[in-house]
């Protein structure tokens, strides 16, 4: 069978491709000053490629390719707007951190851009072996992306924790890939979700669909497969964590929702309850434990644990409930795109007040509104924002995941979207505690204050076109609401 | 004046944050400009709200009928609106807030609580006037559940940052905390454990509707189903009780009042001012926007439970009054009583009561305000809001304690000044409750709550002899006291007016209240109106 190869269609790939060989490329001929060339060859790469998602999305046509495995639809372009921007956000994060401490700059954004890569792969997956790879490809940089701080024991520890959980849990996932295949004899979607019709008693798919669920999990770090998390993401440089908690989470949480939704929404007998408890597992264990951390990354990590949580709420309960799932679907997306955008701000921030007071303990973040009011206000919009508080993008999450819930009715989400509820309440006490540190706090009499950084302007853009985002999301909401309106496009096309 | 039909409520409402967001980009050390730019943007906000006053159509304001609407789209796939309007029961308050506002700035223009910064603390004070406003003229469940939550954000940061450090020792903590930092997230748990359930409430409502054509949060399309009987039965009930969870954490109604005293007596004086003035009200004026047109029969069903409530916190806020020591403290306890009279009166479901309650909430906000600013006032000069260390302040400060005299005796409900009016009619509201509440339970209430009025004259007065009579202690000898200063004056003397002016023809709330509460009571439930009201209407 000929392969008609669409070349419009993988232009955003074939650019990150090019972009990677360029970068090896400058690596080995530049000089150590020189370097961080490969960084602006990166940033501009990732932003080249932007435009052709542009040209396809006002284009408007589904492209299919290799028999419908790789289609290129409204919503695969959101998703893959998603991951570029978030990539680039993070590459903007990156710059000045791996400068400063003289890692290998050219290798690190080879890895990135690889791992980027994998995402707009999976976006466009629709079988799973397409889907496998993409996966695999995005989180396999990152193993070594984890352990980057080659002197420091935790950054060690951090990548090694990440690689055997990542290989234990991906050796499950495909186990569960291949028994769903032995049964069914499908690897699309579509063929999956025909062949799967009537199955939900038959024991070995119980077994597959189970398998499959807890491979993602570990992919999305949600409880009870989350402890891997808070130790790779402190040990890890702070630019991979903000891009292991936001694009590689992200893409984790598509690939389940694909594989669920388009796959396997006959079985959802058999994956609604898992959902369910996981989504409430992750609320809890993510909000207590994120309640007793001192370390304002380990904080971050359990509440990325806690939001992975909220976020499968509207999936899980529409599913549970037997109700479309197309509204639930889209919620969740919804909320894994405003997470994202504010969760790298958050990250940013981080990153420049460790610039400023040279530390990641929120005690020693105590008055920083005095000493820089401008950082001050920055991480009240983060945080706040990540609590739910109007007018700032994270309440329209939050109430898109609570509308999805009581749409769906019935009494078991009834009951998850109580936990929710009362969870919302608990997760803004600790994201209140940094801003307290932040603002109500006074600063320490012994700071010195000449250890300071000067931060750069790409983190400066960083800061500010999250915080934008953030706000303008916030006050204005159909900024958002079209990636769930394109979700819907799956729902008609799958 | 076509423009202002449709772009005066807008107006209205952001001019105060355009103005924060000016002040944001002025130097901070240029203070003039920064005050300038605040009581600027205040007093635009005002004197459009007056205008308003001036443009309303009084004969044809009727219930769920709403003037200088502006109706546009706003978040377009789930049908929430940019919908606002405004009606009789919102005017009054809609004008107290603005107004309030002016006299805020101008008391701060020289009272800053440390750590200063007016630059931060007018911004806040502005973003909190938008979020108050906006509460009283949204007409969409979304809309108002922002402009609700949007408050909470300056006022914490208000008692976080410029609320009272001492020390205290609170159960449950291992070492002492500053009032302000437990004061604060305290404050913003409970309004927000509050606002979650309530939120869900919106959300039933909103998948309800759809029964009965396009989903909605268009609390004028919600009302009108409610009225036609769409919403009953056990939904109703976690409904109303979801939101009843949400506005009876705001107002505050006991029990779930534990916030109110820590919060105001932490947060610096303005901000006790617009709490208590105006945030308390977003509560009890969202149970007349919302809970009682949309879920008439739930309101009906849980009216002798709300009163129950209402005079537990009448009679407990009294009690709790008399054991203070502080004077602030004491006048932050005073308004779960003044509260607990004003939702006495939304419980007695009749135009009597409503009209009570809307009412008590202009005077209550007058009096508890000017009764905070001058409390703060006293402990600004002797540093200290100890009652038992201020007596002899009479002989100290003339015109101050004057002040506080006349506003203790307004806060008791004296007959002739605006608190009379309140408490007076929602009594009276509660012996003849609507037709079909249970009457026993609303007279008992009545005679409970007339208990109350005197347990309230008792701590007023107590606090007067306190705070104002007897001698000066001895520790004040050779300090020099400068009475009231012009500032103090100017932000405090429209306020006394006002009061007396209410006190005296309380129909200039009447005329914008009656004819929509009556027509609110008429249609929702149904009752016969026979009865007229004092004062006229």
């Amino acid at each position: 069978m000929p392969f008609d190869i669409d070349y419009l269609a993988l232009a955003p790939e074939l650019v990150i491709v090019v972009t990677m060989l360029v970068v090896f490329a400058l690596d080995l001929i530049l000089t150590r000053p020189n370097k961080y060339w490969t960084a602006t060859a990166a940033v501009a790469g990732t932003a080249l490629a932007a435009v052709p998602l542009i040209f396809l999305a006002v284009d408007g046509e589904v492209r299919s390719m290799f028999d419908g495995s790789y289609v290129v639809d409204q919503f695969a372009l959101v998703l893959k707007g998603l991951f570029i921007v978030s990539a680039y956000l993070v590459l903007l994060l990156s710059h000045q951190y791996i400068e400063s401490e003289r890692f290998y700059q050219g290798e690190y954004y080879f890895l990135i851009l690889a791992s980027v890569l994998g995402t707009l792969l999976m976006a466009s997956s629709r079988d799973l072996i397409i889907l496998f790879v993409g996966l695999e490809l995005t989180t396999g940089p990152l193993f070594l992306l984890a352990g980057w701080r080659k002197g420091d024991l935790k950054s060690n520890e951090a990548s090694l924790k990440f690689f055997i959980m990542g290989v234990l849990s991906t050796g499950i996932l495909l186990w569960g890939m291949s028994m769903l295949y032995g049964l069914t004899g499908e690897v699309t979607f579509g063929g999956l979700s025909a062949a799967t019709v009537g199955q939900e008693a038959e024991p070995a798919m119980i077994l597959a669909v189970l398998f499959i669920i807890l491979g993602f999990g570990f992919k999305i770090a949600a409880a009870p497969f989350h402890f891997w998390v808070p130790d790779t993401y402190e040990g890890a440089p702070t630019p991979v964590t903000a891009y292991l908690s936001v694009n590689s989470k992200a893409a984790g949480f598509v690939a389940m929702l694909l594989v669920m939704y388009l796959g396997l929404p006959e079985l959802s007998e058999i994956w609604a309850p898992a959902l369910w408890v996981i989504a409430a597992l992750s609320m809890i264990l993510g909000n207590l434990s994120a309640l007793r951390q001192t370390n304002i990354v380990r904080l971050l990590a359990y509440s990325s644990i806690a939001q992975a949580g909220f976020m499968l709420v509207p999936f899980a309960a529409a599913a549970v409930a037997g109700s479309n799932l197309e509204q639930g679907f889209s919620a969740t997306i919804i909320y894994l795109v405003i997470f994202s955008i504010m969760n790298l701000g958050a990250f940013a921030v981080v990153i420049a007040v460790g610039n400023k007071l040279g530390s990641g303990e929120i005690n020693a973040w105590a008055g920083l509104g005095k000493i820089d009011a401008r950082l001050g206000v920055l991480v009240a919009i983060f945080f706040f924002s990540l609590a739910g508080i109007p007018p700032l993008a994270g309440w329209f999450a939050k109430f898109e995941m609570f509308r999805s819930v009581i749409i769906a009715g019935g009494s078991a989400t009834i009951i998850l979207a109580v936990i929710a509820a009362i969870n919302a309440v608990v997760a803004f006490y600790y994201y209140a505690r940094v801003v307290k540190a932040v603002w109500l706090d006074d600063p320490a009499a012994d700071r010195i204050p000449d250890e300071e950084t000067e931060s750069s302007g790409a983190l400066r853009l960083a800061l500010v076109i999250t915080a934008g985002l953030t706000i303008a999301i916030g006050i204005y909401p159909s900024i958002a609401t079209f990636v769930g309106e394109a979700s819907r496009v799956l729902a008609a096309g799958g | 004046m076509e423009w202002f039909e449709s772009w005066g409520l807008t107006l209205i409402v952001f001019v105060p944050v355009i103005g924060a967001l000016l002040i944001g980009l002025v130097p901070k050390e240029r203070e003039g400009v920064v005050k300038a730019l605040g009581l600027g943007s205040a007093v635009v906000a005002f004197l459009l709200s007056i205008v308003m006053i001036g443009q309303f159509d009084f004969g044809g304001s009727s219930y769920n009928s709403y003037q200088f609407e502006v109706d546009k789209t706003w978040i377009g796939a789930i049908n929430a609106n940019y919908h606002l309007g405004i009606d009789g029961i919102s005017l009054p308050l809609l004008v107290l807030s603005t107004f309030l506002m002016v006299l805020s700035v101008i008391y701060s223009w020289n009272h800053w609580d440390e750590p200063r910064n007016p630059k931060a603390f007018l911004m806040l004070m502005l973003l909190l006037a938008t979020g108050m406003n906006g509460t009283f003229v949204a007409l969409d469940l979304v809309l108002f559940f922002i402009f609700f939550e949007i408050v909470l954000l300056p006022m914490y940061f208000m008692i976080g940052v410029w609320g009272d450090r001492t020390l205290r020792k609170i159960p449950g903590f291992a070492r002492e905390v500053e009032t302000r930092l437990y004061a604060s997230i305290k404050f913003f748990l409970f309004t927000l454990f509050g606002s979650a359930f309530m939120l869900l409430g919106f959300l039933a409502l909103y998948f309800k509707s759809g029964e009965f054509g396009e989903r909605t949060f268009d609390m004028v399309q919600l009302t009108e189903l409610g009225g036609a009987g769409a919403f009953t039965g056990t939904f109703a009930f976690l409904v109303f009780g979801a939101m009843f969870l949400g506005f009876a954490v705001k107002v505050p109604m006991w029990p779930f009042h534990t916030w109110l005293p820590d919060a105001h007596t932490a947060a610096p004086t303005v901000g006790s001012v617009l709490l208590a003035a105006i945030m308390l009200k977003l509560g009890s004026y969202a149970f007349i926007r919302i809970s009682l047109p949309i879920l008439p029969e739930e309101a009906r069903s849980w009216a002798p439970f709300i009163a129950i409530l209402s005079v537990i916190g009448i009679i407990y806020g009294s009690l709790a009054c008399l054991a203070q020591t502080d004077m602030k403290r004491l006048i932050a306890f005073s308004s779960v009583g003044h509260m607990g009279f004003v939702m006495l009166g939304i419980s007695t479901l009749t135009e009597i009561g409503i009209n009570a309650s809307i009412i008590g909430m202009v005077a209550h906000g007058l009096i508890t305000g000017l009764l905070f600013f001058v409390a703060g006032s006293i402990h600004h000069r002797y540093h200290t809001r100890e009652m038992s260390r201020l007596g002899g302040n009479m002989k100290l400060m003339p015109i101050m304690g004057g002040i506080l005299s006349f506003t203790a005796m307004a806060s008791l409900g004296l007959p002739g000044l605006a608190g009379f009016w309140g408490e007076f009619m929602s009594l009276v509201g509660s012996y003849n409750p609507l037709a079909g509440l249970p009457l026993g339970l609303f007279r008992t209430a009545m005679v409970i709550g007339a208990i109350g009025t005197v347990l309230t004259a008792g701590y007023m007065l107590y606090m007067l002899q306190e705070v104002n009579l007897g001698d000066p202690s001895t520790e004040w000898e050779g300090h020099e006291f400068r009475d009231v200063d012009r500032f103090e004056m100017m932000a405090w003397v429209p306020i006394v007016i006002l009061i007396v002016v209410i006190g005296i023809y309380p129909k200039i709330v009447f005329e914008s209240t009656t004819d929509t509460v009556v027509s609110l009571v008429e249609t929702v439930f149904g009752a016969d109106i026979t009865a007229s009201l004092p004062g006229g209407g």
